[in-house]
């Protein structure tokens, strides 16, 4: 084989497999549209949208297809929607401003379906207050909302994460089972485990929980804001589909909370006691009106400063506010050259007006 | 001449030998450039020159908190768990498998349960290791062992049981006790075995340590590498696999190197 050969056959070969792994979204025209979602109370009716035939429907109205694609691992839902393997994806505000955004894929929050009331917790065994943190290991998802909630929580005593003896990155999938060991002190977690955890052990305690920080845990549905622009006909499916399910979660419809609850892992008493600890948006009205509320660059202001404290942002990333955030009456937190994340309440107004 | 019969020379040799690498690297090269030329800030595939950057940052600056240069005190807090984990494996089942071999009476009561015990996928048993052991070294320590001992176990009782009956006998006749037997004629011949048992169980301890890192930690590799997942670091994730590879090949190339100078008589048998 002479050298030449030898060079176009790598190249060749190289070429074939990079093709692979370089599949970005594209922003063209298209009628073929894939999301993910993940298991959490305020995402279920994703599934149920799936299931129920109810997304087709509304797809088929708009002469396009909507693939809905349930995922286990929910950072790893987030990871491939960033890669370009889907359109949009189930995320909550803080992970949306950290993954895609941060890695500079522009993204639209198209529904802000609800916010954590109550649903993310810090849970410490016996009696005591926050305060009592000082001092002691807490095992909590690094990095992630539960982290956030407790800085917060500290913060509300004047503590901060340096006056903690340390935090111990715990896996979600065994969180429970570190509870019930001897050296976990304090726990920071989410439903369902929060409410498995308190009605395992009765020590359990509840110190601090989200209703204390109304409206700045949201959990959204986000598309890239590119696909999004060639194709509003995908943003108007995904939210009149949605407002369709929400509705009949609001009237109380039986077989849909079922449904939902067995596809949770839970049954109808148990799902219902997740939703009341989540705050959930089902007259599109009310989600128009937590997009346009003037708390809300106020929370992700904090939310941004929290993730550039924690190197999320990346080292690259000269201050807290490099990324810019848009919001529905056109102001922008952070840089304006550099707009990744956009709260857009247009298509949940269309659904307020009836116009879908 | 048959293609069986046909052998590289030294020059084609080597161009073979790192063919593969420079596909995979030359792969990659082209995907983060075709990724990068779309969206500058993508972090799937860095740039190999901001790889590069973000090693050197990683292995020379310290965390602006802690003071501590991370990558170091990862690094640490592995192998200490790593090489625990497979030295307490390692001696379990070099006696064991002596035991085993040996002893028939051993070998009815205990042959079985290990082959057994090999077969249980540890993972599993996860939740049940936090709770008896902790959620601290231990646990973590204790799943390598699990993962790896039984299996190394099986493979020493077999070599034992297939050292030539008439070696045993003869030893006998020249009055050695079941203990001299056992450390003078199967000692020697099998402690090369448990060299290159611990340099194959490597990979799965590894694989063990980064499970159980990413369970429950506050340091090490695998930590690290599940936490900065939650931001898409892949320039972090990178530098820390090309490091756990590095790592790797340098304990298999040192246990390589202690086999040959220590067991020399059976070098060819490795």
């Amino acid at each position: 084989m002479t050298g030449l050969k030898l060079t176009s056959a790598v190249m060749g070969a190289a070429i074939a497999a990079a093709s692979l792994i370089a599949t970005p979204a594209t922003a063209q025209e298209k009628t073929d549209f894939r999301i993910a979602w993940s298991i959490y109370v305020g995402w279920m009716p994703w599934g149920y949208l799936s299931d129920s035939g109810i997304m087709d429907e509304w797809a088929e109205k708009y002469g396009i297809t909507v693939e809905i694609v349930q995922f286990n691992d929910y950072i790893e839902s987030i990871n491939q929607y960033t890669a370009g393997a889907f359109d949009g994806v189930s995320a909550t505000n803080m992970d949306t401003l950290s993954i895609p955004a941060g890695s500079g894929v522009d993204t639209t929050a198209l529904i802000i379906g609800d916010y954590s009331n109550g649903n993310d917790a810090v849970i410490v065994k016996g009696d005591g207050t926050i305060a009592d943190l000082a001092g002691k290991p807490v095992n909590l998802v690094e990095l992630s909302v539960s982290h956030y909630l407790l800085a917060r929580g500290l913060d509300t005593v004047g503590l901060t994460e340096m006056d903690l003896a340390r935090v111990i990155n715990t896996s979600d999938a065994d969180m429970i089972a570190a509870f019930s060991t001897a050296e976990v002190e304090a726990v920071v977690t989410w439903n369902p485990l929060v409410s498995e955890i308190t009605a395992t052990y009765p020590e359990a305690n509840i110190v601090f929980d989200s209703a204390q920080i109304p409206g700045e845990i949201l959990d959204l549905m986000v598309v890239n804001t590119e696909v999004l622009d060639a194709n509003p006909d995908f943003g108007r499916a995904l939210v009149g589909a949605w407002y369709d399910v929400m509705a009949m979660m609001a009237a109380g419809d039986e077989d849909v909370l079922s449904a939902l609850a067995e596809a949770s892992g839970t049954d109808l008493a148990g799902y219902k006691a997740q939703l009341d600890a989540t705050a959930m948006f089902y007259d599109p009205s009310d989600a128009v009106a937590q997009a346009l509320s003037p708390d809300l660059p106020v929370t992700m202001t904090n939310v941004a400063e929290f993730l550039f404290e924690k190197d999320i942002l990346g080292v690259a990333a000269p201050s807290a506010d490099f990324i810019g955030i848009e919001y529905p009456d056109g102001t922008v937190t952070g840089d304006p050259a550099n707009i990744r994340l956009r709260f857009n309440a247009t298509f949940m107004q269309m659904a307020a007006d009836g116009e879908l | 001449m048959r293609l069986i019969n046909r052998k590289p020379g030294r020059p084609a040799a080597l161009v073979l030998a790192a063919l593969p690498f420079v596909v995979v690297a030359v792969a990659y090269a082209i995907g983060s450039e075709m990724r990068l030329a779309v969206n500058p800030q993508d972090r799937l595939l860095p740039a190999p020159a901001t790889i590069l950057d973000t090693a050197i940052r990683l292995f020379t600056e310290a965390e602006r908190r802690s003071g501590r240069i991370l990558l170091w005190h990862d690094t640490g807090a592995s192998l200490f768990r790593l090489l625990s984990g497979v030295a307490i494996a390692a001696a379990l089942s070099l006696v064991l498998g002596i035991l085993i071999g040996l002893l028939p009476y051993i070998r009815r009561s205990l042959s079985d349960f290990v082959a057994v015990l090999s077969m249980i996928p540890p993972l599993a048993l996860l939740p049940i290791l936090f709770i008896i052991f902790g959620l601290g070294e231990m646990s973590k320590i204790v799943l390598i062992v699990i993962g790896t001992a039984p299996v190394m176990t099986r493979d020493m009782a077999q070599r034992v049981i297939e050292i030539p009956r008439e070696q045993i006998i003869k030893a006998q006749t020249l009055g050695a006790s079941s203990l001299v037997i056992a450390l003078r004629v199967v000692l020697p011949q099998i402690l090369p075995r448990l060299i290159s048992n611990v340099r194959l169980s490597l990979g799965t301890a590894w694989l063990f340590l980064i499970a159980a890192e990413a369970v429950a930690s506050e340091a090490g590799l695998g930590y690290r590498i599940f936490l900065v997942r939650r931001f898409l670091a892949m320039d972090i994730i990178l530098t820390y696999v090309l490091w756990i590879t590095c790592l790797a090949f340098l304990l298999d190339w040192l246990l390589r190197v202690l086999s040959r100078r220590a067991f020399r008589w059976a070098e060819t048998g490795l």
